[in-house]
């Protein structure tokens, strides 16, 4: 094991789907502030600055390498990642690998992603091989589409349960100061009113595509103690990814494969000693673009036995207020600027952790909480954070 | 924080800001590599679907790979599969997009031919769109003029 590594930090942007008022690099710049704010640190204490993004979905290559003196990382070390939807778990797990190893005592991290900027569909489309996959991306609409079918039909959940996972998220958006769709939803009558992207898929079943940036501040133990009363310690990160068709389905639409979130669930519990996810784990907040993907998560990282996922929106268990709460922000489905989409997962469950999460924090005593992260090929990202080690 | 930031937009509110439009093009020169254009070649020439087999994990890729993601053996058995098979999933996609072979509706849908361990994503027509249905039977329809690619299995129909 490395040395411990805490979370000093926290900063997010308010999220929309168009921001003209600011640059690429002047909305980033929003995040690292209230990070830096955060932990009352000045850009010279940090020492070298970790970007994520999802490389052609601002229509252009590179967009961070303009944002270096924005981000305070003029003349510092550090390295940009990309590893699709992931992308802003991996620069948490790449900040905490190096300040863990001892090369820095403090990193910072950072997801983003403006989305007005691009076309993010014709970029997904873009990230199949055009031997395997030629002509047959659907974008991330019909691969969602595909897996909400699957999981119908596979374990019975009706639309209905997916309208209540919906409720839940819009719930907690109207809470979170900085949640894009806060749409005031009463009942699950008006999801249900909602047109059909693609079967069985809802326009409310759907993430929006938002633009922001979250940035978190990593630091060793030492520093970590004289920078904050309220380290949030990340105890573990697993990684594990596989593309299982050839053609850039996103995780495996035919519930036929092995789930790289099973894979990575079943790792970080046994490396951690959790026997009960639920129960040693407080909450969590899982990368969700639609709700039926949701329900199909709460399986996959075994919050419950297999084909029950929408048992437990159905008993309320994930409901803030509920036994194990998930995505008291509001989710992914109220809030989607996808490279920055899994840091703001491990910033919510931090602030949870802190009881600092405000309007949205959970009733349940949160010293131990999960963030997980979803991209294109079955990747996964699982982070676990602690009040203490 | 949030406040803070929101105040400054609603102070921008009646400023004109300058917007871009512009567009990238970005051609590509991919190639299928000696396994897979073995693939397409028995498609193109034989109307066979084959596939590589790992023998220490008795898997079958379809389309034909030359690592096995399991073991990473290096795979060399070729197998021929049947060119009929089971749907796993679909989707219908409605509106048109430039990178779609077809005229929209478009059905994708992944389909494990018999004696595969895989699934392949492609397309599935003369579809009743009522009888649409995971785990429907389909075939393999090839395509007349072939000419080395993918699309020579012109779409999957019902069986
Ligand atoms: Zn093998």
């Amino acid at each position: 094991m490395g040395n411990r590594v805490a979370i000093v930090g926290i900063g997010q942007t308010y999220h929309k789907s168009n921001r003209k008022d600011v640059t690429q690099p002047e909305m980033v710049a929003e995040a690292v502030r209230a990070a830096l704010t955060d932990a009352q640190m000045k850009p010279k204490d940090v020492e070298a600055v970790f970007t994520s993004n999802m490389e052609t979905f601002e229509g252009m290559y590179l967009p961070d390498h303009m944002m270096v003196d924005e981000v305070g990382a003029f003349m510092k070390p550090g390295l940009k990642v990309n590893t699709g939807g992931t992308t802003g778990a991996s620069v948490v797990e790449e900040g905490f690998h190096f300040v863990a190893s001892g090369l820095f005592d403090t990193a910072l991290v950072i997801g983003f992603e403006k989305q007005d900027c691009g076309d993010t569909t014709a970029a997904i489309t873009a990230a199949v091989t055009p031997v395997w996959g030629k002509g047959v991306a659907t974008g991330a609409i019909g691969e969602f589409a595909k897996q909400a079918l699957t999981y119908m039909q596979k374990t019975g959940a009706k639309e209905e349960h997916a309208a209540m996972i919906r409720l839940k998220a819009d719930k907690g958006a109207c809470k979170n100061p900085y949640a894009h769709l806060k749409l005031g939803l009463k009942s699950i009558e008006e999801v249900l009113n909602s047109g059909y992207l693609v079967w069985p898929l809802r326009l409310l079943d759907f993430c929006p595509q938002s633009v922001g940036a979250c940035a978190l501040i990593l630091a060793s133990e030492h520093k970590a103690k004289k920078i904050t009363k309220k380290p949030v310690w990340i105890a573990d990160v697993v990684t594990v990814h596989q593309e299982p068709f050839r053609a850039g389905s996103f995780g495996d639409p035919t519930g036929t494969e092995e789930y790289s979130q099973d894979i990575a669930a079943e790792r970080l519990y046994k490396r951690n000693g959790i026997t009960n996810p639920t129960k040693d784990i407080c909450m969590a907040e899982i990368y969700e673009p639609s709700n039926w993907e949701e329900m199909s998560h709460y399986e996959h990282y075994h919050f419950c036995e297999k084909n029950e996922g929408w048992k437990m929106v159905e008993k309320g268990i994930t409901e803030m207020e509920g036994a194990f709460p998930v995505n008291p922000s509001g989710g992914v489905i109220a809030t989607n600027p996808i490279g920055a989409t899994p840091t703001i997962r491990v910033a919510e469950a931090a602030l949870q952790v802190r009881g600092d999460a405000g309007e949205h924090q959970v009733t349940r005593d949160v010293h131990t909480a999960m963030a997980t992260a979803l991209g294109g090929p079955n990747w996964t990202v699982v982070t676990l954070l602690k009040r203490s080690l | 924080m949030a406040e803070l930031m929101q105040d400054r937009v609603e102070k921008l509110k009646d400023l004109d800001v300058f917007v871009y439009h512009g567009k990238i093009y970005i051609p590509n020169t991919y190639t299928a590599g000696a396994v897979g254009s073995r693939f397409l070649i028995e498609i193109r020439d034989n109307k066979k679907i084959m596939g590589t087999r790992c023998s220490t994990c008795d898997v079958v890729y379809v389309p034909a790979r030359s690592v096995c993601k399991h073991c990473f053996s290096q795979l060399d058995k070729w197998v021929e599969v049947s060119d009929k098979g089971t749907l796993l999933t679909y989707t219908v996609a409605g509106q048109s997009n430039g990178v779609q072979p077809v005229d929209p509706p478009i059905i994708y849908g992944i389909v494990q031919l018999d004696g595969a361990s895989t699934g392949m994503v492609h397309m599935l027509s003369e579809v009743d769109f009522e009888k649409l249905a995971i785990g429907m039977r389909v075939r393999a329809v090839f395509a007349e003029k072939r000419v080395g690619s993918i699309l020579d299995i012109k779409y999957f129909a019902p069986l």
